[in-house]
């Protein structure tokens, strides 16, 4: 690990006013400066701020920044309101880990392709301009959807799937004020910047995630990952459907492990609206999840992976039991 | 950096570089070498600690960031004589062979056990909103950090049952 500065942030305006690197949970940050892929001359360390509470406002929820997802996940509110939310933190990491996990920590979390890992290997994302050594490389663990010729990188994040599904909206103080980015808004695709992950700007300190009133119906997440427990996600599939009768009143899908961000289709949601469900339709809906799809070798089992996982998860939701 | 640390019920001064992990503290400059490094990347579970009552990867927390904190070590969780009931039971029903994890999973489930009896729920509970039942299943699910490389792991779970009942 290379030398740093660190001190502790008083107050949110002291983070922001400092432009150094803010350390929460550390679970990330440590970890990557241990391998000396993020080298912080400053580290201003946020987690004693006081953004740690999760309050009713409005009809939803204000989830403070330094939240640990432990408390998120065991919140009464969010296991009886947000339960897609709860299950998503439970599938993510170890306890230990989720006792440290902050809610604005786990949105920042940078990828887990090996060879962003691999200080030795070329990679945009870490050293801009070198290449990607993923594309035609051993890309299990990368994304099939929303990648360029720069990067096919996949987002890490359960949590941030839920998030996703649920419309949250992030809270960010700056050096110019408050301002608040839906979740849809807030990553940005590789393109030739793979490096540039969030529309974050030097100092932005996220302050809490705000999430709307709850969503009506079932709530569901399912994790497909190469162990049972404590291992990220090849394939992740968050849903919330609304049955009305025996047609799909309303369905909001957002899908883990494909993509550089959470992946939201509205047209595969749109599809699933006033439709019975049944195969066919669960197949129709995952061909417009996976449109533009750009496989590699090593990862093109996650579209067929994401077709089963989508067709269980909405047979589940949709109280199909025969289909299971 | 200057940092105090409230070590098993002692008050410990450290003086370290900021890049100081928890773990490093503890084993290298405090002498309390029960806590053990595996991976030192948070994906093992070897260096499992309570801090202010929490489990938590000590390779992944700096020292000076638990600056105040009270931190339970094995150590402190109990010792030849007084063992706590936990211990006992990793004992009696053979929950080790070489022993490197153990400090870890006895640490990880001590806090654990607490977890359970604030009603947390875990990715194998069925039903988020009713009271938190212990199983064999939720155990193992819970424990999933600790990783045991001379796999004692159904005894794990049995010697962890039999004190969670
Ligand atoms: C072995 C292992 C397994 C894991 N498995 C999973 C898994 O299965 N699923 C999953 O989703 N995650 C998993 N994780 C990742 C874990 O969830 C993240 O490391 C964690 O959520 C990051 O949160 P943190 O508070 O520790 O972030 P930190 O490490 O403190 O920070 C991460 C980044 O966010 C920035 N930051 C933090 N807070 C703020 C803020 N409020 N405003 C602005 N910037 C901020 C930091 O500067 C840093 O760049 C795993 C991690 C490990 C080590
Ligand atoms: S996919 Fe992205 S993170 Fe992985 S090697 Fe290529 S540029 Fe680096
Ligand atoms: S040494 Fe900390 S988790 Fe492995
Ligand atoms: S007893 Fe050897 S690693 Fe667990």
């Amino acid at each position: 690990m290379r030398e740093f500065q660190y001190s502790r942030a008083s107050s949110v305006s002291d983070a922001v006013a400092s432009g150094a690197t803010f350390i929460a949970g550390g679970t990330n940050l440590l970890d990557l400066m241990k391998h000396e892929i993020m080298s912080p001359g400053r580290v201003v360390d946020i987690s004693r701020l006081d953004l740690d509470r999760i309050e009713a406002e409005g009809e939803g929820l204000r989830i403070g920044a330094l939240v640990r997802n432990s408390d998120l996940a065991a919140d009464l509110r969010v296991r009886r309101d947000y339960p897609v939310l709860s299950r998503a933190l439970l599938a993510g990491a170890s306890g230990q880990l989720r006792n440290m996990a902050t809610t604005g920590g786990n949105l920042l979390q940078r990828t887990r392709c090996p060879y962003f890992y691999d200080t030795a290997t070329p990679c945009n994302k870490r050293d801009p301009g070198t290449g990607c050594s993923a594309i035609g490389g051993v890309s299990r663990m990368n994304a099939v959807l929303g990648v360029s010729d720069a990067c096919i990188a996949a987002h890490p994040s359960d949590m941030a799937v839920a998030m996703m599904v649920l419309d949250a909206v992030v809270e960010v103080e700056g050096p110019a004020g408050t301002r608040r980015i839906p979740i849809g808004a807030f990553y940005r695709l590789p393109g030739d910047t793979p490096h540039i992950e969030t529309v974050l700007e030097p100092g932005d300190l996220i302050t809490a995630v705000l999430l709307p009133a709850p969503k009506p119906g079932e709530h569901r997440y399912r994790k497909v990952r190469d162990r049972a427990s404590y291992a990220f996600a090849l394939v992740s599939v968050a849903a919330v459907v609304r049955m009305d009768g025996d047609v799909i009143g309303d369905a909001a899908l957002a899908f883990g492990g494909l993509a550089p961000m959470p992946w939201r289709v509205p047209a595969a949601e749109a599809a699933l609206r006033g439709q019975q469900p049944s195969a066919a339709l669960f197949d129709r809906a995952a061909d417009l999840a996976l449109e533009g799809a750009k496989p590699q070798e090593g990862n093109a089992f996650k579209l067929p992976l994401t077709r089963r996982t989508l067709a269980v998860t909405l047979a589940e939701a949709c109280g199909l039991e025969d289909m299971q | 950096m200057q940092t105090e640390l409230f070590i098993n019920g002692r008050v410990h001064r450290l003086e370290a570089d900021a890049r100081t992990t928890l773990l490093d503290a503890l084993r290298h400059h405090l002498g309390l070498t029960g806590t053990k490094k595996g991976c030192d990347h948070g994906q093992c579970g070897a260096c499992t600690v309570l801090v202010d009552g929490r489990r938590v990867n000590a390779c992944l927390t700096l020292a000076c960031m638990c600056d105040g904190s009270e931190i339970t070590t094995i150590e402190g969780i109990g010792e030849p004589g007084a063992l706590s009931p936990l211990q006992s039971a990793f004992i009696a029903h053979d929950g080790f062979q070489c022993g490197y994890c153990t400090p870890g999973q006895i640490c990880s489930a001590t806090a654990m056990m607490d977890e359970i009896a604030a009603g947390w729920p875990s990715h194998a509970t069925g039903d988020l909103n009713a009271p938190v039942t212990t199983s064999a299943e939720e155990i193992r699910e819970r424990m999933s950090g600790n990783l045991c490389r001379c796999a004692c792991y159904p005894n794990i779970v049995d010697a962890i049952l039999e004190v969670q009942g």
